[in-house]
C-alpha cells in the first residue's frame, strides 16, 4: 500500500508540471497588461513600461517561466502583483474558508444523495423514486444565484432565520486562528460564535450542495438498482433476511464505489469551482480569489492559486483510490 | 461484517477530517477561556458598511484603488480637505496657507498639538517625511504620485522642488513651475499623511498596519471579508468620531448587499442600482442616499478609424442618440444628461455650449453630406456596470436601434473588462461605451486626462489630436488665475463639442442606501466618505 502511494504521489509531479506549463501560458495568451490593471487608468506609458520591467514581464516567456519554476522549486509560490504580499501567506485563509464551506456542503450532500438513492433504487419507479428523481434533475439544472438569492430573501429577509451572508456576524467576528471557524470558535470555547458561524454556512452549503447532491442521489440510485439485481441480493432476500439490512449492508456495499468516485471528484470541484456561491453568499474563499486575481491579471496569484487548488484535487482523489480497498477487499494495491 | 462496513466509512471520515485539521498547526485543547462573551459593552455603536470590493492596501499612496480610499480617508488626514460634499479646500491637518504671487511656493500652517495612533507627534518634520518617502519611491510603489506631480526625485518632470519644515508647525512646499490644481492634489485621498515612526518600521508591511492621524484606528483586516476600525480616542477634534467602530464588510453581488441591508446584516450599502431604488425609497425601514455627481459616462469613437475619422459623421452621431431615454430607462432617472465632458460641479464648467439635441433627420442629412458608405461599425458595450455605466449591454441595444433609425449598421461586441480597455486603449474600438469618475474636481482631470493627446495610449482611447486644445489644456495646467484657467477651460469644451470625439451621454447619481437610523451620512463625490460624524438616531 506505501508502495502504492509512494508511486501515485510521484506520478503528480508530471501531472501538476504539465499543468503550470499550460496555466502559464493560457494566461499570458489572453490580452490584458497587469501593469495598467496596477497602476490604475492614470497611469502614463512610461510608469507602464517601467513598471513591467520591475516585475519581469519584459522578459520572454519561457525566461518568464523557467524562473517560475525555479522559485517554485524553492517553495516560493511568488508575490502578488496587486496586492505584494506573498501568495502562500495569502492563500490559507481562503482554502480554509473554502474548505470548511465545500466539507459542510460535502456532507449533506452525502448523507441525503445517498439515502435518497438508496430509497429510490428500493422503491424502484415508486412515488417517492419519481419523486426524488425529478428533484434531483431539478437540482441539476437549478441556477445557484437564484437559488442562493431566494434562500437569502426566504430565510434570511422574510423568515428572519438564517444570515444572508458572509461567514460570521460582523458585530461579532471570530478571531481567526485556524481560519475554519468553525474550528477556531471552538479553540477559543465561544460557542455563541460557534453557533452563529454555523448559521452562516446552512445557506451557502445548501447552495453549493445542490448539484453534487443530485448528482450523488442519481449515481447511488443507477449503481444500486445494477446491484440489487444480482443473485447474492435475490438469496439474501430469499433467506428472508430484513429487506433493510439487505439493501444497507449487502447492495450497499458493492455499489458505493463508482459513488466514492463521484464523491472524489464532485469535493474537488467544490474545491475549485465555488466561485458563484462565494460571491453570491461573500464567502471569501479561493475560487473568488483567483477569479479576482484573473480580472487584475495577477498571474502569480492565478498560476499559484490554480497549482494549489489541482493538488488538492489530486490528493482528494488519491484518497478515494485508498478508501476504495478499505471497502471492496478484491481492490488491492501491491 | 457489519463491522467493518462501519470502520471503512468511520475511516473515510476520519481521512477527510484528518486532511481538514492537518493543517491547524495549534493543537486542539479545550482551553475554554473566561467568559468574555461581549455581554457587558452591548451600547457600543458599530456601523457596518457594505461595499462591492475589499481594499488592496491600507496604505493609500501605494494603490490607485477607490475601495481603499473608502477606509483610508478614516484612518488618515491629508493638509487639506475637500468640503463636505463636493471640492472646494478646507483646513485638513494644515489649518491654513498661503500660495506665493507667482504660484511657485505654498506655505502651509498645521495644527498644533495632533498626535498619530501611535503616539507619534505630528509636526512639519512629519509632513517633511511624507514627502520625502513619496519622492524617493517609484511607479510600482507609489503609482498616484507620479501621475499627479509628474515623478520622483530623479526625474526632471517632478513639479516639487523641495519640501521644508520652518519651525515645528510649518511647512514651505516650493515648485519648480506652477501647478494650478497643486492645493486641490493634495487634499486627495493618496496624499494622507502617515506617520514616519510606523512607515519606517513596517517597510513594505506598512499597508498591512496603517498608523496616520484619522478619527478611526485600525483593528484588523480579514482579506476579502471584512475591515474594522475603531474609535481613536485622542482625536484632536473635540467630540469626534460618534460611532465606537466602523466594519467595512466587502459583499460583491448587489443584490445579496441589499439583502444583507434589509436582513439587517449591515446598516449601510453602497453601489446600489438604480433599479432598487424605488423599492428602497418604499421600505420605511431604509433610506436613499444619493451621492453628487462628479462622473460621465460617454460614447467614444475613434478618430483614427473611419468612419468616424470624418468630424460629419462624428457630429451625426451626437444628434442620432437619444441620451435622454437612455437617462430614463437606464439610470432611472437618476442622472442628468450629458453635453459637456465634465460634469456642471467642476470649475469651468460651459454652460454655453449648445450641445446636440435629439434629431435623426439632422444626423440623417450629416450622415449624408459625409458620404457615409453605409459600412456596418462595431459598438463597444462594456461588460462590468459602474456609476456611469449601469448596464453597457442594454445601452448599447438602445444605441444601435438609435443608429439603426439614421441608417448606420452597428454589431454589438463585448469583451471581459481587462481585455476591453486593453483593446480600447489601442484603438481597436470603433465606438465605445465608457466613463470616467473625477479624482479630485479638476477640470485638468476630466479634458486634459481624456481627450489630450498627451493622453493617448492612456485615457484618450478615442485617439483625437488637436493642436489647437493641447495648447490651451497645456497653458491651464500653469496658469494660477482661476478665472483666467476657467475661461480656457470653456474654450476647450467648446472646441470639443464641435469636434465631437465622443457623444457625451450621462452624468449619474451614484446611490448608497442605509437603514433610517442612520444620520449625519454625507456622501462625498469622490466616492471616499469621511464618517466620522456619523451616528445613530
Amino acid at each position: 500500500m506505501l508502495h502504492y502511494i509512494g508511486k501515485r504521489l510521484l506520478q503528480l509531479i508530471p501531472v501538476l508540471l504539465g499543468m503550470t506549463f499550460i496555466v502559464f501560458l493560457i494566461i499570458r495568451a489572453i490580452p490584458g497588461d497587469p501593469a495598467q490593471v496596477i497602476l490604475g487608468q492614470q497611469a502614463t506609458k512610461e510608469a507602464k513600461a517601467a513598471l513591467r520591467a520591475s516585475l519581469g514581464l519584459d522578459n520572454p516567456w519561457y525566461i518568464q517561466y523557467v524562473n517560475y519554476l525555479g522559485d517554485l522549486l524553492t517553495g516560493d509560490l511568488g508575490e502578488s502583483m496587486r496586492t505584494k504580499a506573498t501568495v502562500s501567506s495569502e492563500l490559507w485563509p481562503y482554502l480554509a474558508a473554502t474548505f470548511e464551506l465545500a466539507l459542510f456542503a460535502m456532507i449533506l450532500a452525502v448523507i441525503i444523495g445517498v439515502n435518497a438513492g438508496i430509497v429510490s433504487a428500493w422503491f424502484q419507479n415508486s412515488w417517492f423514486d419519481y419523486f426524488a428523481m425529478i428533484l434531483a434533475l431539478i437540482g441539476v439544472s437549478m441556477p445557484i444565484f437564484w437559488l442562493g438569492l431566494m434562500g437569502q430573501w426566504v430565510f434570511g429577509i422574510q423568515m428572519d432565520l438564517l444570515p444572508t451572508s458572509g461567514r460570521e456576524d460582523a458585530r461579532n467576528p471570530v478571531d481567526p486562528i485556524t481560519y475554519m471557524y468553525v474550528v477556531d470558535t471552538i479553540i477559543h470555547g465561544r460557542f455563541d460564535q460557534l453557533w452563529d458561524v454555523l448559521k452562516h454556512l446552512i445557506l451557502p452549503a445548501i447552495a453549493l450542495a445542490t448539484i453534487p447532491m443530485a448528482i450523488i442521489a442519481r449515481m447511488t440510485r443507477s449503481s444500486m438498482l445494477e446491484v440489487m439485481r444480482s443473485d447474492y441480493v435475490r438469496t439474501a432476500r430469499a433467506k428472508g433476511q430484513n429487506m433493510f439490512w439487505v439493501v444497507y449492508k449487502h447492495a450497499l456495499k458493492n455499489a458505493i464505489i463508482p459513488v466514492l468516485t463521484v464523491i472524489g471528484l464532485q469535493m474537488g470541484l467544490l474545491l475549485g469551482g465555488a466561485i458563484l456561491t462565494e460571491t453570491i453568499f461573500s464567502w471569501p474563499g479561493i475560487g473568488r480569489y483567483i477569479y479576482d486575481a484573473i480580472g487584475y491579471r495577477d498571474y502569480p496569484v492565478i498560476q499559484s492559486g490554480i497549482l494549489v487548488i489541482a493538488f488538492v484535487f489530486v490528493m482528494i482523489n488519491l484518497i478515494v483510490d485508498i478508501l476504495y480497498s478499505f471497502i471492496d477487499p478484491r481492490i488491492k494495491y501491491d | 461484517m457489519r463491522k467493518k462496513r462501519w470502520l471503512a466509512l468511520g475511516l473515510m471520515l476520519l481521512l477527510v477530517l484528518s486532511t481538514a485539521l492537518a493543517a491547524c498547526s495549534s493543537d486542539e485543547k479545550d482551553d475554554v477561556k473566561g467568559d468574555d462573551k461581549g455581554g457587558g459593552e452591548k451600547k457600543e455603536k458599530t456601523l457596518v458598511f457594505g461595499r462591492g470590493g475589499d481594499s488592496v492596501s491600507l496604505d493609500p499612496i501605494a494603490t490607485t484603488e477607490g475601495e481603499t480610499y473608502k477606509v483610508t480617508e478614516n484612518l488618515y488626514e491629508k493638509l487639506i480637505n475637500f468640503g463636505e460634499q463636493d471640492t472646494t479646500l478646507n483646513p485638513g491637518l494644515a489649518k491654513s496657507w498661503e500660495a506665493a504671487e507667482d504660484g511657485l511656493s505654498y506655505t502651509f500652517d498645521l495644527q498644533e498639538g495632533v498626535k498619530f495612533h501611535d503616539g507619534t507627534d505630528f509636526n512639519a518634520d512629519a509632513v517633511v517625511k511624507n514627502f520625502e518617502r513619496w519622492m524617493n519611491g517609484d511607479a510600482e510603489k507609489f503609482p498616484y504620485f507620479k501621475s499627479v506631480f509628474g515623478g520622483f526625485k530623479d526625474d526632471k518632470s517632478l513639479v516639487i522642488k523641495s519640501v521644508k519644515a520652518d519651525g515645528d508647525l510649518k511647512v514651505v512646499i516650493t515648485l519648480k513651475q506652477p501647478q494650478a490644481p497643486f492645493l486641490k492634489n493634495l487634499a486627495m485621498s493618496p496624499f494622507a499623511i502617515a506617520s514616519p515612526t510606523a512607515f519606517e518600521k513596517f517597510g513594505d508591511k506598512f499597508g498591512d498596519n496603517p498608523v496616520g492621524t484619522g478619527p478611526f484606528k485600525f483593528v484588523s483586516w480579514k482579506r476579502n471579508d471584512s475591515i474594522t476600525i475603531e474609535k481613536n480616542p485622542n482625536y484632536w477634534r473635540e467630540g469626534l468620531p460618534k460611532l465606537d467602530k466602523v466594519v467595512f464588510r466587502s459583499i460583491p453581488d448587489n443584490s445579496t448587499r441589499l439583502n444583507d441591508l434589509l436582513s439587517g446584516a449591515i446598516d449601510l450599502a453602497d453601489g446600489i442600482s438604480p433599479s432598487d431604488a424605488a423599492s428602497i425609497e418604499s421600505n420605511a425601514n431604509l433610506q436613499l442616499l444619493k451621492r453628487p455627481s462628479m462622473n460621465i459616462g460617454y460614447l467614444g469613437l475613434t478618430v483614427t478609424r473611419p468612419p468616424f475619422d470624418n468630424v460629419k459623421v462624428r457630429q451625426a452621431m451626437n444628434y442620432a442618440v437619444d441620451k435622454q431615454a437612455i437617462v430614463d430607462a437606464f439610470f432611472e432617472g437618476q442622472a442628468e444628461v450629458a453635453k459637456n465632458q465634465m460634469p456642471p460641479v467642476i470649475g469651468g464648467y460651459n454652460e454655453d455650449v449648445k450641445g446636440y439635441e435629439y434629431d435623426p433627420e439632422k444626423a440623417k442629412a450629416l450622415l449624408k453630406e459625409a458620404g457615409y458608405d453605409g459600412k456596418e461599425i462595431e459598438l463597444w458595450a462594456m461588460p462590468v456596470p459602474r456609476p456611469y455605466m449601469p448596464d453597457g449591454k442594454k445601452i448599447a441595444e438602445a444605441i444601435q436601434k438609435n443608429l439603426a433609425d439614421v441608417g448606420m449598421k452597428s454589431k454589438i461586441v463585448s469583451y471581459e473588462w481587462g481585455v476591453y480597455l486593453d483593446k480600447a486603449e489601442k484603438g481597436e474600438a470603433d465606438a465605445f461605451l465608457l466613463g470616467w469618475t473625477g479624482d479630485n474636481g479638476d477640470a485638468d482631470n476630466f479634458l486634459y486626462a481624456l481627450l489630450d493627446e498627451d493622453s493617448i495610449g492612456s485615457n484618450n482611447y478615442t485617439y483625437y489630436k488637436n493642436s489647437k486644445t493641447h495648447k490651451l489644456l497645456i497653458e491651464a495646467q500653469t496658469e494660477v488665475d482661476e478665472e483666467k484657467r476657467n475661461e480656457i477651460y470653456k474654450k476647450v469644451q467648446e472646441i470639443f463639442n464641435e469636434e465631437a470625439p465622443w457623444v457625451p451621454l450621462a452624468h449619474s447619481t451614484p446611490l448608497l442606501a442605509s437603514k433610517s437610523d442612520v444620520i449625519n451620512l454625507l456622501p462625498h463625490p469622490t466616492g471616499s466618505d469621511r464618517l466620522e460624524n456619523v451616528d445613530f438616531k
